[in-house]
């Protein structure tokens, strides 16, 4: 069977298994001389691919138990984090941390250390996780956390796959009041104004801005951000008040075929991205937004990655640490400006302090970008990647799908780390991805 | 207002739980039954977690024919709705010389589904409402020398269904068939299928349950089954033992 990631770049001919109890995904285990997990293949690129054995999780997908006194959830490492919030949401309770998109795995959440757009309040993933049960190349499963085990639960968050197969974890959730947001919206005329926004906003409880990053010149790093909170249900008006949690219900559109890549050209993205800004500072100040719309706009749009056409799309994301951000996001807006073909939507955000093992946030500014797949922004990533060394930046595992085993090893320190934890507790030769291998894991 | 139970049969079957998901969210109660109950545990726990409905567990064995009355009679309350997605394939190479496990096969998809159906139809009968729903399947729409075993059972099975709803249509109890083409199960899992001829778990009971509320009779999933059987049943005899399908 072919399969790839969210990115359809690259895609890989694999032979995958699905198992439907502990007792399935032990014999797998014991079985395949290599393999790697699999959630619901929405990292980007060959996280979640290893052609001889790639195991499919989705089956384990049962939440375990739930304690609405300090809101624990015991769930299979299968469970969506979108099933999550259609059974809790109504009844107060929320995620601490999401990604962009509600259909990615409990474990896909754990292994890639999700953050989200409060990453400055409440760091990642991991400050939600309680504990994790974790199966190892013996078959045998092991129960980490902060407390017990503690070097196994580090190297798992974030572990990309990497420390074994997650079963299951238990989980804080987050009470609410409502599943409103009010949002506030800020457009930033560029890069300087966008950052000391940001600063400014530091206690707000999410923050994230959309680059328009084919703006040149003066207006390079121009922005819309936008803040939000979660409305109490006091701060609703009366029809959302009475039932505070239902929302609108949602017209899902849906990309059926594969755009022409040429669609996406420097014409209709510079279009695009002027709208976008336009829109933006025409609806600037505070409005109520759903926590669906809030947190998810492109699960809207179903299949939207096919937008990019045939050869797929590829992620960029980059964190600079804080004293750099601001040269180093210039350096980066600049030469993504200067090629022209740049990214439908690019995204920033602050991170606060991350404590991990192999986590990929720290403190500073992280950009998300995604270009179409050819031998032009191939280059320019090549581009990217070197600016993003020279200012002592890092890399995003769970967006790359070609990035150079050399670069990877150049901006990250603790990659000799990780490499040694797996090989001390014998990892290295079972549990692996195309990506590991790609980049001498 | 408390909604009226359904009990699904063969709850292990990835179809069913897709199938048990959508009714618990809609707020149904569920009686789940399948052969190894203990392994349903994790379900019945989910699935009270995520919706907040009531499920119980009740073991029944498919082949166990005599016990199926008492397996009735002793279900907390007679459910309004049930659905068997109990079946089993195995492969045709396995079963065309060993007789005794071809057996097996036909037993299981339609002796011990129609049993089962029977000592429910005859209650809901009683009772003057319910629906059942049987799952079967295109493979019994014509007998293929790839799977004609499996097959003959179901075209079995279609058969029973077709004949249980014409004598109960008066009665006030509905029966449903329904006949999947491809479905991506465990059923399935390491056949290469076509994508586009291939539904998810959760299409089939999207499926069914729009069957249930509308009173369909007969229902394919993933409508162009019912054109490509319609072809393949139009086929000459004496062409069709010749081909390879
Ligand atoms: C539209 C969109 C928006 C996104 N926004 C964000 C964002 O804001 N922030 C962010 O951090 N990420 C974001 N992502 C990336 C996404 O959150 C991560 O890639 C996540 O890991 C995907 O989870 P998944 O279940 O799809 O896992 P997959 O993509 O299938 O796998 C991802 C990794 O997790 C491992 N894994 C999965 N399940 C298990 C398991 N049970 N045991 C061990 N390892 C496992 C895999 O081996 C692989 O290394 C976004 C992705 C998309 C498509
Ligand atoms: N998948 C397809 O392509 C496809 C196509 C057309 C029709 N169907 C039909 O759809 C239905 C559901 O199948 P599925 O695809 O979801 O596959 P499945 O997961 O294999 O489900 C079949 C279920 O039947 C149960 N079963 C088998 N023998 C039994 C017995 N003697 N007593 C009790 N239960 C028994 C199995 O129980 P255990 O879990 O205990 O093994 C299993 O849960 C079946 O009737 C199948 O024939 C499937």
């Amino acid at each position: 069977m072919k399969i790839s990631g969210w990115g359809r770049y690259p895609v890989l001919e694999v032979q995958t298994h699905k198992p439907r109890d502990m007792d399935a995904v032990r014999d797998c285990v014991l079985s395949q001389p290599t393999l790697i997990a699999r959630g619901n293949g929405r990292a980007y690129g060959d996280s979640a691919i290893n052609p001889s054995a790639t195991l499919d999780m989705r089956r384990l997908n049962r939440m375990l138990a739930f304690d609405p006194q300090n809101g624990q959830l015991v769930a299979e490492a299968g469970v969506l984090l979108g099933d999550i919030i259609s059974a809790f949401l109504s009844r107060g309770w929320f995620l601490w941390v999401t990604p962009g998109t509600k259909f990615v795995t409990l474990g896909g959440a754990i292994a890639a250390d999700v953050h989200g757009k409060n990453h400055h309040k409440d760091g990642s993933f991991r400050s939600s996780v309680d504990w994790i049960d974790l199966m190892g190349p013996d078959g045998v499963v092991r129960r980490c956390s902060r407390h017990s085990d503690p070097s196994l639960f580090d190297h798992t968050l974030g572990g990309m796959g990497l420390t074994g197969i997650i079963l299951r974890a238990a989980i804080q959730l987050r009470p609410v009041e409502s599943g409103w947001i009010r949002q506030t919206t800020i457009p930033t005329p560029n890069l300087k104004a966008t950052i000391a926004a940001f600063e400014t906003a530091r206690d707000a409880s999410y923050s994230v801005a959309w680059i328009d990053c084919l703006a040149s010149g003066d207006k390079i790093g121009r922005s819309i951000l936008k803040l939000g909170e979660h409305a109490t249900r006091r701060a609703l008006p009366a029809a959302q008040a009475l039932s505070p949690f239902s929302i609108p219900r949602k017209r899902r559109l849906s990309v059926p075929v594969d755009l022409p890549g040429l669609t996406l050209n420097a014409y209709t993205l510079r279009a695009f991205n002027a709208l976008y800004y336009k829109t933006g500072t025409r609806t600037s100040g505070e409005h109520l937004v759903d926590w669906d719309s809030y947190f998810y706009p492109l699960d809207a749009i179903h299949g939207w990655n096919r937008i990019y056409g045939r050869n797929g799309l590829a992620q960029f994301q980059c964190v600079l640490p804080l004293a750099r951000s601001e040269a180093g996001l210039g350096a980066l807006l600049s030469e993504i400006a200067k090629v022209g073909s740049g990214s439908f939507l690019a995204v920033l955000k602050r991170f606060g302090q991350q404590q991990s093992a192999f986590s990929f946030p720290m403190e500073g500014y992280t950009l998300a970008l995604d270009f179409p797949v050819n031998p032009k922004t191939l280059a320019l990533l090549e581009r990217l990647d070197k600016i993003v060394l020279d200012h002592e930046g890092r890399f995003y595992l769970a967006k790359d799908s070609r990035m150079s085993a050399a670069t990877l090893h150049a901006s990250d320190p603790r990659v000799a780390a990780f490499m040694a934890h797996r090989n001390r507790h014998g990892l290295a030769q079972r549990f692996l991805s195309a990506q590991s291998e790609r980049l001498s894991l | 207002m408390t909604k009226p139970a359904v009990l699904i049969l063969g709850a292990r079957s990835d179809i069913a739980r897709a199938v048990a998901h959508k009714f618990a969210a809609l707020g149904h109660p569920l009686q789940l039954a399948a052969r190894n109950v203990d392994r349903l545990k994790a379900d019945k726990t989910d699935i009270e977690l995520r919706y907040d409905v009531p499920v119980t567990l009740h073991a029944c064995d498919a082949l166990a024919i005599k016990t199926h009355a008492d397996f009735v009679a002793t279900l907390p309350e007679l459910p309004q709705i049930a659905i068997c997605a109990i079946g089993l394939m195995g492969r045709q190479s396995d079963h065309e010389h060993d007789i005794v496990a071809a057996t097996r096969i036909m037993r299981s998809n339609y002796e011990g589904p129609a049993s089962l159906l029977s000592h429910l139809a005859n209650q809901f009968e009683k009772r003057g409402n319910g629906t059942l729903v049987g799952i079967s399947s295109v493979a019994g729409e014509r007998g293929r020398a790839s799977n004609y075993i499996y097959g003959s059972a179901k075209a079995g099975f279609t058969a029973f269904l077709s004949g249980l709803r014409n004598r109960l249509a008066r009665r006030g109890v509905h029966v449903v068939t329904v006949l999947p083409g491809f479905v991506a199960t465990q059923m399935t899992d390491g056949l290469d299928l076509p994508a586009r001829l291939t539904a998810q778990p959760n299409e089939v009971a999207d499926a069914i349950l729009r069957a249930v509320k509308r009173k369909q009779d007969v229902i394919y999933v993933r409508r162009v089954w019912r054109l490509i059987m319609g072809l393949i049943r139009l086929i000459p005899e004496r062409m069709f033992k010749g081909m390879k399908i």
